[in-house]
C-alpha cells in the first residue's frame, strides 16, 4: 500500500469556471493533464505534496483539435497522438506531425499533451520548438478573465515563464501558414524512441520573387535553458539572398549567439557544433 | 493509514467487465489493476514511463499504466493482457509469441504484446511495427524473437484479411 498518497489531493471539476475558481485556493493547486511528467515524480517521491487539479475532468477542454480557416486550435488536452491521427498536419503543418512522432514513445504520445509540454517548460521539450516556429500563441484563463500570449515571448529563463500559478493554458492557437515555405524539424538524441533531446531545430523559410528571404523562423530546443527563438540570426538573414556566403554568416552568428547548456545528456561544446550543423542543413535545404 | 475520505468512487470497464471501487484518485492505474482488481499480468518495470512493461490499452490505445492516475481512467475502457484472448482462444499475437519463443523472462511480454496488439488493430497509431513497440524494452534483449513473433502474427493477419485496413 502506498501511504504517501495521503499527502496528495486531486480535484475534479465540472466546468472551466469551477476550475479557475479552484485555482484561487492557497496554496494554488497544480494542473495535471496527461501526467507523463508529474506521475514520474510521484513515483519517486519527488512530487511536491499538495493539491492537483485534474484537467481531464473539465468538459470545455475535451474538444481536441479545431481546424479553422486561418488557424488551428489545440485544447489543453490535445495529445501528440491526436495530431498524428489527424491527416491535416502531415499535409499542411508537417513540423507538428514530425514533433509528435519523436516524443517519448507511442504510450507517451497517447497521454502527453502539447500544453503540458509548454507548461512543464523543459528546455528539451520536443513539441514547443515546432509550435514556436509556427508563431503559436496561448490562451491563459484565470478567474478574472483570459489573455493571449505569444509563445515566442512566453519563456525568459530556465523554467521561468509568463504563466501565473492561477492560470490554465486553455488553448494553443496556431496560424496556418499562408505562404509556401520550406520547413525543417530535426531532433538529435541518443536513439529514436524514448530519448530526451540533445539538440532540436525547428525552422521555416520562405523566399520572395527576387529569391530574397521573406520569412524565417529559427527555433532551438535543448540548447539554451528554455526553448529559444533566435531573432538575431533571423534578422541577419531577412531580406538577403540565400547564398553560401549568407549561410556561412548565419552559421557563424548562431555559434556566437547561443550559450548552450551543459548537462548529463551532452556538453555545451557538442550542442553548439550540432546547432550550427543543423542550421546549415536547414538553410542549404 | 489512508483515510477512507480521501478515496473516491472510480469505475471503468476492464477486459469487458465493469469495475468499481474506492481508491485514492492519484493512485497509479497500474497499482489499481494489480492490488485492487487483482490482475497481476500487468508488470511494473521502471515506474517512470521509460520501459513500457506496464502498458495497457485505454480506449484501444497503449498507455503506460504507471503514469496514469486512476481518476483519469474513470469511465474509460481498459484492456490488460488477461483480456486479450477471446472465449478461451489466444489472440494471434499471443499464439505467435508462444510458437516463436517470443518470451524469455516474461516481464516485458504483456506490455510488448499489448503495444503490438494496438497496432494490429489500428495501424494508424505507428508508422510500422517496430515503431509500435519501440517504447517497450526487453532486458533479456530477446528482440529478434519478439520481432519475429509480431511479424508472424501480422503476416498471418494480412494473408487472411487482405492487408492493412
Amino acid at each position: 500500500m502506498r501511504n504517501y498518497l495521503q499527502d496528495y489531493r486531486i480535484l475534479s471539476c465540472h466546468s472551466l469556471k469551477e476550475a479557475v475558481l479552484a485555482l484561487q485556493e492557497t496554496p494554488t493547486p497544480v494542473p495535471i493533464a496527461g501526467g507523463t511528467d508529474i506521475m514520474v515524480y510521484l513515483n519517486y517521491h519527488r512530487l511536491p505534496v499538495g493539491t492537483y487539479l485534474d484537467l481531464t475532468s473539465i468538459p470545455e477542454l475535451k474538444t481536441s483539435i479545431e481546424i479553422r480557416e486561418k488557424e488551428v486550435v489545440f485544447s489543453a488536452l490535445t495529445t501528440y497522438m491526436d495530431v498524428r491521427l489527424n491527416s491535416f498536419f502531415a499535409s499542411n503543418m508537417q513540423m507538428l506531425s514530425q514533433a509528435a512522432q519523436v516524443v517519448g514513445s507511442i504510450g507517451i504520445q497517447t497521454r502527453g499533451t502539447w500544453a503540458g509540454n509548454i507548461a512543464n517548460a523543459s528546455p528539451a521539450a520536443d513539441g514547443v520548438p515546432a509550435l514556436m516556429a509556427y508563431d503559436a500563441s496561448l490562451i491563459l484563463v484565470c478567474a478574472s478573465g483570459e489573455r493571449e500570449v505569444s509563445l515566442a515571448d512566453f519563456y525568459h529563463g530556465y523554467k521561468k515563464m509568463d504563466r501565473k500559478q492561477q492560470e490554465i493554458i486553455s488553448k494553443i492557437k496556431i496560424p496556418i501558414p499562408q505562404i509556401k515555405s520550406r520547413e525543417y524539424y530535426r531532433k538529435v538524441g541518443e536513439r529514436k524512441a524514448q530519448a530526451i533531446s540533445k539538440v532540436i531545430l525547428a525552422g521555416r523559410l520562405a523566399l520572395d520573387e527576387q529569391k530574397k528571404i521573406q520569412h524565417i523562423r529559427i527555433v532551438y530546443g535543448s540548447v539554451m535553458p528554455y526553448t529559444y527563438r533566435s531573432r538575431t540570426t533571423e534578422n541577419l538573414l531577412l531580406g538577403k539572398e540565400l547564398t553560401q556566403d549568407t549561410i556561412h554568416q548565419a552559421v557563424r552568428q548562431i555559434g556566437e549567439e547561443l550559450k548552450p547548456i551543459d548537462d548529463v545528456r551532452s556538453t555545451a561544446h557538442y550542442r553548439r557544433k550540432v546547432a550550427q550543423n543543423l542550421l546549415q542543413e536547414f538553410l542549404e535545404g | 493509514m489512508m483515510s477512507e475520505l480521501q478515496k473516491q468512487d472510480i469505475q471503468f470497464t476492464i477486459n469487458g467487465k465493469k469495475w468499481q471501487g474506492k481508491v485514492h484518485p492519484m493512485k497509479r492505474l497500474l497499482d489499481t489493476i494489480r492490488e485492487d482488481i487483482g490482475l497481476k499480468g500487468t508488470k511494473e518495470g521502471c515506474g517512470e514511463g521509460e520501459c513500457g512493461a506496464c502498458t495497457v490499452l485505454m480506449d484501444g490505445k497503449p498507455v503506460m499504466s504507471c503514469l496514469v492516475p486512476v481518476c483519469q481512467a474513470d469511465g474509460h475502457e481498459i484492456l490488460t493482457i488477461e483480456g486479450l484472448e477471446e472465449q478461451g482462444k489466444l489472440h494471434p499475437l499471443q499464439e505467435s509469441f508462444v510458437k516463436e519463443g517470443g518470451a524469455q523472462c516474461g516481464i516485458c511480454t504483456p506490455g510488448m504484446i499489448l503495444s503490438a496488439a494496438a497496432y494490429y488493430n489500428d495501424p494508424r497509431i505507428a508508422k510500422d511495427l517496430p515503431e509500435s513497440i519501440s517504447g517497450n524494452l526487453c532486458r533479456c534483449t530477446g528482440y529478434t524473437k519478439i520481432f519475429s513473433s509480431c511479424h508472424h502474427a501480422m503476416d498471418k493477419k494480412e494473408s487472411c484479411c487482405g492487408g492493412k485496413k
